[in-house]
C-alpha cells in the first residue's frame, strides 16, 4: 500500500476549436482494465490536424492498449474516442472499416504477412479497402509507396528476406499506400539498432511533411520522442499525466516527468 | 480443476464452431483464399496420404495372409482387406495423418499470425480475419479429407493387389470383382460421410487452437501440439459415434 497519495496532474484541456486547430482524434476519459489490472484510467488526449504527438510511458504502462482502443481492436470500458469526427464505439462493422481506411496503423511487430511477397502485402489493404480502385493503378501505388520508404527494389521479396529496419519500412509503406489522414505508430523504433531507428524517426517526419498526416506515436525511446514529437503526452498510472513540447517537459521539475528525461 | 478446464475448453470450442456456422455462409465470400487452402490442404497432402495408404494396404494383406492360409481362405483376402480399408482403416488412418500434417500446420500458422499481430493487421485492413483464415480453412479440410480418403482407399487396395501377387497370382479384374461383389452402399456411404466430420474436426480444432494462441512463441508450439492431440482424439470419438449410429441405422 502506498503511503503517499498518487500525484494526479491536470488532464490535457481540449484545445479551442477552429480551422487552425481542428481536432482529428480525441480520447476523452477512457478507461480500460484487464481483470484487476487497471491499464488506462480516465485518459484524455486530443490530436490536432497535421501534428505528431508522442505518448511516452514505461513498458507495460498501457500505451499499446491505448492505440488498440483507438483503432477499435479493443473496446474501452469507459470514455469516448472520436476519430475524424466519428465516435468509434457507435460504428458498425462497415463504418469501422471505412474509418480504418483513413487511419493507418504501424504495428510494433510490423505484422507483415509471412506468406505474401512485399507487393502482395501492400496490395492486401488496398484491395480490401479501396474496392473500386482500377487494377491498372495498383503498380503505380505500390511503386510510389515503396519509393516513399526508399525500398523500391523489394516488391518481389518475401518478408523473411528483409532486415528488421526494412520490414519496418515496408510496414510503413503498407500503411501509406492508403494515404491515411492519421497514422498510429506503435513503438516504431523498438528492437532496431540506433542508426536504423534514427532513419525510421526521420521517415516519420518526412511522411508528416510530405502528406500532412497526423500521427500518434507510442514510444519509450527518448531519441524517437525528441526527433518526431510536436507534443509529448506522458502516460503515468493509466492517466495522461502531462502534455507539452519536448523542451517544456524536459525543463519541468516534477520528478515523475523528470525521470523520463534524465 | 481439470474437469472445469476441460468443460471450459469444450464450451469455447463449441462457441467457435457456432461462429463458423454463423459467419461462414454470409458474404463476403473469400473464394480465392478458399481455393488456395484447398490446394494447400488437399493437393499438398497427396504424397503423404498416398504413401500411407499404400503401406496400409500392403501390410494388411501380408499380415493377414498366413492366418487366412491356415483356414484355406486366401481367396477371401481381397474381400476382407477391401472391407477393412473402406469401412475403417482408410478413413481413420487418413484422418490421423491429416490431423498430424494439416492440424498442426493450421495451429502453428494461425498461432504465429496471432502472436505477430498479423490477425490484428488483417482486421485493420478491412478484412474479417475469422472469415479469411478460419472459414476458408475449415471448409477446405471438411471437403478435402473425404477426397483424400477415397484416394487413400484406392491406393491401399491397389497395394493389396500387389501384396497378394507377391506370393500368389491373381488378376486385377478378379481382385476388383471380389471386392465389389461384397461391398454395399451401406459400407461405403457411412465411411465417406464420417470423413466430412473428421475433416471438420481437424479444421475447427486447428483453427481454434491457433486463433486463440497466446504466450508468444511458446504458445505457438502449444497450439500446434494440442491441435494434433485434440483433433486425433476427436477423430476416434467421432468414429465410435459413427459406428453406433450406422449400427442403429442397420448398416453394420
Amino acid at each position: 500500500m502506498s503511503l503517499t497519495p498518487p500525484i494526479i496532474a491536470p488532464q490535457a484541456a481540449p484545445p479551442a476549436a477552429g480551422p487552425a486547430t481542428e481536432v482529428v482524434l480525441a480520447v476523452e476519459h477512457v478507461s480500460k482494465s484487464f481483470g484487476e489490472n487497471h491499464v488506462l484510467q480516465d485518459f484524455s488526449l486530443a490530436l490536432h490536424k497535421g501534428e505528431n504527438v508522442v505518448v511516452l510511458g514505461k513498458s507495460g504502462s498501457g500505451k499499446s492498449v491505448l492505440v488498440k482502443c483507438i483503432i477499435g481492436l479493443l473496446p474501452p470500458d469507459a470514455g469516448t474516442i472520436t476519430v475524424l469526427g466519428l465516435d468509434v464505439a457507435t460504428l458498425d462493422h462497415e463504418a469501422m472499416d471505412r474509418l480504418r481506411a483513413r487511419v493507418g496503423f504501424l504495428f510494433q511487430s510490423n505484422a507483415l504477412y509471412d506468406s505474401m511477397t512485399v507487393r502482395e502485402n501492400l496490395l492486401f489493404p488496398l484491395r480490401r479497402h479501396w474496392l473500386d480502385h482500377p487494377p491498372t493503378q495498383e503498380d503505380e501505388l505500390v511503386t510510389q509507396a515503396l519509393e516513399d520508404v526508399g525500398l523500391g527494389h523489394t516488391a518481389a521479396m518475401m518478408p523473411a528476406e528483409l532486415s528488421g529496419g526494412m520490414r519496418k519500412r515496408i510496414a510503413l509503406a503498407r500503411t501509406l499506400i492508403l494515404r491515411p489522414d492519421i497514422i498510429l505508430y506503435d513503438e516504431p523504433t523498438t528492437g532496431l539498432d540506433p542508426v536504423t531507428a534514427r532513419e525510421i524517426d526521420h521517415l516519420i517526419r518526412e511522411v508528416q511533411q510530405k502528406y500532412g498526416t497526423t500521427a500518434l506515436i507510442i514510444s519509450h525511446d527518448m531519441n524517437c520522442v525528441r526527433l518526431t514529437a510536436d507534443r509529448v503526452a506522458l502516460l503515468v498510472d493509466g492517466r495522461c499525466y502531462a502534455v507539452g513540447t519536448y523542451a517544456e517537459l524536459q525543463s519541468r521539475d516534477d520528478p515523475r516527468v523528470h525521470e523520463f528525461f534524465a | 480443476m481439470f474437469e472445469n478446464s476441460l468443460l471450459d475448453e469444450t464450451g469455447a470450442t463449441a462457441q467457435f464452431a457456432g461462429r463458423f456456422f454463423r459467419e461462414g455462409f454470409r458474404p463476403r465470400y473469400e473464394v480465392a483464399e478458399f481455393l488456395h487452402q484447398c490446394y494447400v490442404v488437399g493437393y499438398q497432402s497427396l504424397p503423404m496420404v498416398g504413401i500411407t495408404g499404400f503401406i496400409m494396404g500392403m501390410v494388411l494383406t501380408l499380415q493377414s495372409r498366413p492366418t487366412m492360409a491356415q483356414f484355406g481362405a486366401e481367396s477371401w483376402i481381397p474381400t476382407m482387406v477391401g472391407l477393412t480399408i473402406i469401412r475403417e482403416m482408410g478413413p481413420i488412418i487418413t484422418g490421423l495423418i491429416f490431423a498430424g500434417k494439416i492440424g498442426s500446420s493450421i495451429g502453428a500458422e494461425l498461432g504465429s499470425m496471432r502472436v505477430t499481430e498479423q490477425i490484428d493487421a488483417m482486421e485493420v485492413s478491412g478484412t474479417n480475419p475469422f472469415k479469411y483464415l478460419v472459414v476458408t480453412r475449415v471448409l477446405a479440410t471438411t471437403l478435402m479429407l473425404p477426397v483424400l480418403t477415397i484416394l487413400a482407399d484406392v491406393i491401399g487396395l491397389y497395394a493389396s493387389y500387389l501384396g497378394i501377387n507377391l506370393k500368389g497370382v491373381t488378376t486385377l479384374a478378379l481382385f476388383v470383382n471380389n471386392i465389389f461383389s461384397s461391398l454395399t452402399f451401406g459400407d461405403v456411404l457411412p465411411a465417406v460421410i464420417k470423413t466430412f466430420f473428421f475433416g471438420f474436426a481437424v479444421g475447427i480444432i486447428g483453427c481454434y487452437k491457433g486463433y486463440h494462441s497466446n504466450k508468444g512463441t511458446e504458445g505457438v508450439g502449444q497450439a500446434a501440439n494440442s491441435a494434433v492431440v485434440v483433433s486425433s482424439l476427436l477423430i476416434f470419438v467421432l468414429d465410435l459415434l459413427a459406428v453406433q449410429i450406422t449400427g442403429l441405422l442397420g448398416f453394420n
